[in-house]
């Protein structure tokens, strides 16, 4: 019976039995509050939908053996162009969305595409690669969105005239689209099903994708390099595919995301966002190296469920809003769990 | 009589089961340039290894027998202790940091230093190095050595062949040094360099340092010997001053094995006489495997054996002609010419490979059996695939196809979904085995496919290429152990610094083996 | 000839982004005087951060995006010192006194962290520097004052949770520059902080000519042939990583005396982002850095900066372009200086291999 019980320990592992937990602790003092439980587990069925497709797009470039993909910010411009002109031209609900999203794919696509070819040749430093090329991505497009040629009012300064405002609303477009679609309540719980089921189809689409044939290819290149160029598998194709499938589901991801937030934000608004994407991946019990589906799923429904029940609780305990903080301190503190981590083989 | 510098008596080592040394005993005097010989896996890096203290010795429980320097009994338990009782090593891969110059390098952690303002309060660490007096000392280290370089160049820049030589100055220079260690020290030399460095060796040893020297090269044994040991399967052959051995002694002592020749197979094919794989200067870049032009002809139909010493280039042929290391050169394939630097080429045209790298390339270690079997086979044949255009992965045929294999090959594990790593190493290998035969190649490229599995799995092994080989397969089987290829390859090739040294058929005398593998042309070993 | 050619060679960045920075001061049209005056008062204050980056370079731990660990135990100390109210020469001396066992606790855990993380030193550093700051806020945002007793008006507002936002440090203000200053013109010389930056340039060229100093080069070169002949490699980094958030620290404190006032939440935010910057553009890399690169980086860097928002208003109408364009070029300056050392790494690793094949 003991070795039962530490061997499902060790499958889990310490990490998420804390965070596990955590939140049942925090589930327990909500429902002695007068929160509503039903309420907070709203919201975070919501915030599951809305940053799930972001971590399962780590799955793809941490299974092609490129590591965590912290230049996730180059698919996520990818989808607020997408999303920019679907609202230029006043398109709402699906076709707004699917605007969007056609407009996005491709455009990430190609992006990821490019991307690849400048992390294919720095073998090593990806993630720090990747960090800085997101980074330098986001500030050269809050140059682009000052001399944007957008013309809808609703969208540009308002006095001056050129120039994309900061934040833009999505009420009058596409927001909520998913989420409200086939919305329903029971015992309390609203349940955006429209969303839930538009992430289930991406996340079955992976699923699927790693078992064809180039699934497989691309799995085998990240766990053993030298065996999948012994079978005649060539790395740059298929880390190049890791790379485009994770840019673009950072594309969907995003349109995904602010059709649920209602907002666009811009400018330094995406700078941050695959760290709590590689923090949540990470959380569902991926490594560096090793990233499954489930992983993803788990992962974000762990994380996001923490945050979303955390905030008001501590608000009870604590004034203030710490959820930003308490996001940036767990975010950063698993990553710097799963780095701090020995891997086989260190590099000398 | 003086005392010896260095006297091991009963040295016995075993590695996780393993019986690497057993009992060797050697003896170095002052001033005598002792050299130590005999095949890859004889045992010599590990003795040497436990002389230095290196934890690959520590780690793993140790070593029996005991270790005398001058008389004293004394046991190492880190290479520092070993430098500070005076035993320097120069090892076979160099240690030299290129940024820091000629000096920097010899004086690396024991530089020279003046005391200063800051050092007396925060410590001897922050005192000044003091460079003109180190850049003294590496001048009389170098002069010792008879080389002109400048002791203020940077490593970077110098030529292969003088980075020995700064290695050497660096263990000279300790002031203590007694016995120093040369691992290999001539096989990235050109003839010039060798033969300046063996002047330079024996002058060391004239001004009182013990060398023991471990080489190959036969002819260098001649030349610098005061005293010769053979060591062979872990175990002393012979020890002996250097007058009583001939070259061809020597040869046939370092690989002298009897040859069970009741083991020999009973062939029922014989090989034709076509030659179906034609290869024609290739050269291989494989580090530490380079091959510099090999010209050689396999038959349709045959086990060809491919030996040599490690180091030496033999198992750079398959991987060069896999696509996995740089090659150049010509190679024809059933008379059609083969795409150099292309694995999938290689693989398409009926090509497989067992490679000797079973962890590393031979297999997906964190996957399951049955995927490993089936995965090349699904990548370069689109075999056990699902139809239509999805390629989806047909999961019931992988699990039948694993079960045929592990029930044929006596594969020992929980099932097909077991993962890989748990197998023991001849579990490993069959899987490897068996992905090659999943391949249904024509030609099959085998290298060390027994390397550290037990020894009922060896000889399991060895059958299941035999059998491949009676189902008209040809194969190219390159191995460290001659005995292995004695026994089952039609004829035998050495290699010899990456070039070929000769064919012999798997009867010839020990002997002919012997000097084939350490340098001799086919026409000395037929005049001896 | 070639040795012109060698030194352009050597030089690119630095020579590049001088032609940038040509261009940018041309369309700024501003003042010479006013220039000068804005340059000299930024490496006054930047300065000393960028050097405290050489010392881990060396000791192959590469960019140091950790400094920001350095910056927050300077800040955290800096935070007392307006408590307790100290001013002056004094004042500051006892802040950086007190600065710096924290900066050591900060530098001996990063080096800890650090050394589990062989390989991944930078994107480690940067995380650890996340994580760092997300503490800091949370203690200093909602535990002062709530949980932990703190009443100053100074820092405080009563009503709500954590110290204010701006934390005006007029007793420290100009404590380093104000002591002997030199006038040109608009310009004032802070002829002190000079001093110190110079001896912390000289401290670190004699660090490298002592024993330790030797030690951590060898460790920076190559790890495994540093152990085996001896040399604790553990050890050597975390030291390099102490010693580097120290200067940090301090060179937190000389920045926050310059300007005069704490911006609780953001003061340290950038400062990894913008000294390492400087230090690649001044032409360093990942591998090695010069005192020289570094001061000559610093330079570039904000005169860049100064010139950035005005170039923009002239050239396309908007100074935001303009503010926009240097945080864009700063992360894409260490975007390509990763990438390159990446790639040059593994060419090199290549090219070694390949040249046996023509023996």
């Amino acid at each position: 019976m003991k070795e039962r019980l530490t061997a499902i320990y060790h499958t889990i592992g310490l990490p998420r039995l804390i965070i596990a937990g955590f939140l049942l602790l925090l589930l327990i003092i909500a429902s002695g509050t007068e929160l509503s439980v039903a309420g907070l587990l709203s919201d975070a069925l919501v915030r599951i939908g809305q940053n799930g497709i972001y971590v399962l797009a780590m799955v793809p470039s941490i299974q092609a053996g490129v590591g965590l993909n912290f230049g996730l910010p180059v698919g996520v411009i990818c989808g607020i162009v997408g999303a920019l002109v679907a609202m230029e031209f006043n398109l709402i609900g699906f076709t707004g969305l699917l605007t969007a999203l056609l407009l996005a794919i491709p455009l990430a696509v190609g992006a990821g595409f490019l991307y690849a070819l400048l992390l294919n040749r720095v073998a090593g430093q990806e993630m720090m690669v990747g960090t800085y090329v997101g980074f330098s991505v986001v500030a050269g497009m809050c140059i682009f969105w000052l001399l944007a040629p957008f013309r809808n009012p609703a969208m540009i300064w308002p006095v001056g005239g050129v120039g994309l405002r900061t934040t833009l609303t999505l009420a009058d477009t596409f927001g909520g689209t998913l989420n409200d679609f086939l919305q329903f309540e029971i015992f309390g719980l609203t349940v955006p099903t429209g969303l839930l089921l538009f992430y289930a189809l991406i996340v079955t689409l992976v699923w699927l994708f790693f078992k064809t044939k180039a699934g497989v290819a691309l799995e085998v290149v990240g766990r053993n390099p030298r065996f999948a160029a012994a079978s005649g598998l060539s790395l740059t194709k298929y880390r190049t595919l890791g790379i485009i499938m994770s840019t673009v589901l950072a594309a969907i991801g995003y349109v995904t995301y602010a059709q649920s937030f209602g907002f666009v934000q811009l400018y330094n608004g995406p700078l941050m966002t695959a760290f709590p994407a590689v923090a949540g991946v990470l959380i569902g019990g991926a490594s560096t190296r090793e990233a499954k589906v489930s992983h993803a799923i788990l992962g974000v429904i762990l994380f996001q469920t923490l945050l979303t029940v955390a905030m008001p609780v501590t608000n009870q305990l604590i004034e203030g809003n710490i959820s930003e903080i308490a996001r940036v301190i767990v975010s950063n503190g698993m990553i710097l769990y799963a780095l701090t981590r020995a891997t086989g083989g260190e590099q000398a | 009589m003086s005392v010896p510098v260095l006297e091991m008596r009963g040295i016995s080592k075993a590695f996780f089961g393993t019986q690497v040394l057993k009992d060797v005993n050697l003896t170095v005097e002052r001033g005598q340039i002792h050299c130590l010989v005999g095949e890859n896996g004889a045992g010599k890096s590990t003795l040497m290894n436990i002389l230095f203290g290196m934890p690959v010795i520590t780690n793993t429980g140790g070593y029996e027998g005991d270790l005398f320097i001058n008389g004293e009994k004394k046991s190492f338990d880190s290479p520092r202790a070993a430098i500070e009782t005076g035993i320097g090593m120069v090892h076979q891969e160099f240690m030299l940091l290129p940024g820091f110059t000629v000096t920097e390098n010899i004086k690396l952690n024991r530089e020279l230093t003046k005391a200063n303002p800051f050092s007396a309060i925060f410590g001897e660490k922050l005192e000044t190095l003091n460079r003109a007096q180190m850049a003294k000392d590496a001048r009389t280290a170098l002069d010792r050595l008879g080389m002109t370089i400048d002791e203020w160049a940077p490593v970077a820049g110098l030529p292969v062949g003088y980075l020995q030589f700064v290695e050497i100055a660096r263990e000279i220079d300790k002031e203590n040094l007694q016995l120093l260690v040369l691992d290999e020290p001539t096989a990235v030399l050109t003839e010039s360099e060798a033969e300046q460095f063996l002047e330079v060796i024996k002058r060391l040893a004239q001004s009182g340092i013990s060398i023991l020297f471990i080489t190959h090269r036969l002819d260098e044994v001649m030349a610098v010997a005061d005293r010769i040991t053979i060591l062979k399967d872990g175990e002393l052959v012979s020890t002996g001053p250097k007058e009583e051995y001939t070259i061809s002694q020597i040869a046939e002592l370092m690989v002298g094995r009897k040859v069970d020749t009741a083991s020999r197979r009973t062939r029922t094919r014989q090989p034709s006489d076509e030659v179906v794989l034609q290869i024609r200067g290739l050269r291989v870049n494989m580090p530490g495997e380079t091959l510099r032009g090999i010209d050689l002809d396999v038959r349709k139909g045959e086990i060809l054996g491919l030996g040599g010493l490690a180091g030496h280039g033999k198992v750079g042929l398959a991987n060069g002609i896999m696509g996995l290391y740089p090659s150049q050169g010509q190679v024809l394939y059933e008379g059609r010419e083969l795409p150099l630097n292309n694995t999938q080429a290689a693989l398409k045209a009926g090509l497989a490979f067992v490679s000797e790298d079973r962890r590393g390339v031979g297999l997906v270690l964190e996957d399951t059996i049955a995927n490993n079997i089936v995965l090349t086979s699904m990548q370069s044949q689109d075999r056990f695939l699902k139809p239509g255009f999805l390629k989806l992965k047909d999961e019931k045929k992988i699990l039948e196809h694993a079960r045929e294999f592990i029930d044929k090959f006596d594969i020992r594990c929980t099932g097909p979904d077991q993962i890989v790593r748990r197998l023991s190493g001849g579990n490993q290998q069959k899987v490897c085995l068996a992905r090659a035969f999943t391949q249904q190649p024509k030609l099959l490229f085998v290298s060390e496919p027994t390397r550290g599995i037990d020894v009922g799995a060896k000889s399991r092994v060895l059958e299941l290429i035999v059998e491949l080989n009676e189902m008209g397969v040809t194969v190219v089987f390159t191995s460290s152990e001659l005995a292995e290829l004695r026994s089952i390859a039609d004829r035998i090739a050495i290699v010899y610094e990456g070039r070929l040294a000769g064919f012999l058929p798997p009867d010839a005398p020990d002997v002919a083996f012997g000097l084939l593998m350490a340098g001799k042309s086919l026409e000395e070993v037929a005049a001896r | 000839m070639n040795q012109i050619k060698r030194l352009i060679s050597r030089n690119a960045v630095p020579i590049l982004f001088g032609v940038v920075c040509l261009v940018g001061v041309y369309f700024a049209k501003m003042p010479g005087q006013f220039i000068l005056m804005e340059i000299v008062k930024r490496m006054a204050r930047n300065s000393f951060l960028v050097l405290s980056l050489i010392i881990p370079v060396a000791a192959g731990m590469g960019l140091n995006f950790g400094i920001v660990l350095g910056a927050l135990a300077g800040q955290i100390a800096l935070i007392l010192a307006t408590h307790w109210e100290w001013g002056g020469i004094g004042g500051l001396l006892a802040t950086a006194l007190l600065a710096t066992p924290l900066a050591v606790l900060f530098g001996y855990l990063a080096g800890i962290l650090l050394n589990k993380a062989k390989g991944r030193e930078m994107i480690t550093g940067m995380v650890m520097g996340f994580f760092a700051n997300g503490v800091y806020q949370f203690i200093f945002l909602f535990l002062v004052g709530t949980v932990i007793p703190f009443d100053n008006p100074k820092l405080r507002i009563s009503t709500s949770p954590g110290l204010r936002n701006t934390i005006d440090l007029y007793r420290l203000k100009g404590a380093l520059d104000g002591i002997w200053e030199v006038r040109y013109g608009f310009t004032k010389f802070p002829m002190v902080t000079f001093i110190v930056i110079a001896v912390l340039a000289l401290a670190i060229w004699a660090f490298f000519r002592t024993k330790l100093g030797q030690e951590f080069r060898a460790v920076g070169q190559d790890r495994h042939i540093a152990a085996v002949a001896g040399i604790n490699v553990d050890r050597n980094r975390k030291l390099a990583i102490i010693f580097s958030t120290v200067l940090a620290a301090w060179g937190q404190l000389i920045f926050l005396q310059n300007i005069g006032t704490l911006n609780t939440y953001n003061s340290h935010e950038q400062v990894g982002t913008f000294a390492i910057a400087a230090l690649l553009i001044g032409g360093a890399t990942v591998t090695k850095a010069t005192i020289a690169q570094a001061l000559m980086g610093t330079f570039l860097f904000h005169l860049l900066f100064v010139v950035s928002p005005t170039a923009g208003q002239a050239i396309f109408g908007s100074a935001q372009v303009g503010e926009y364009f240097r945080v864009f070029v700063a992360y894409g300056i260490i975007a390509i200086s990763l990438a390159l050392h990446a790639w040059q790494t593994r060419t090199a690793a290549k090219a070694s291999m390949e040249e046996d094949v023509s023996a």
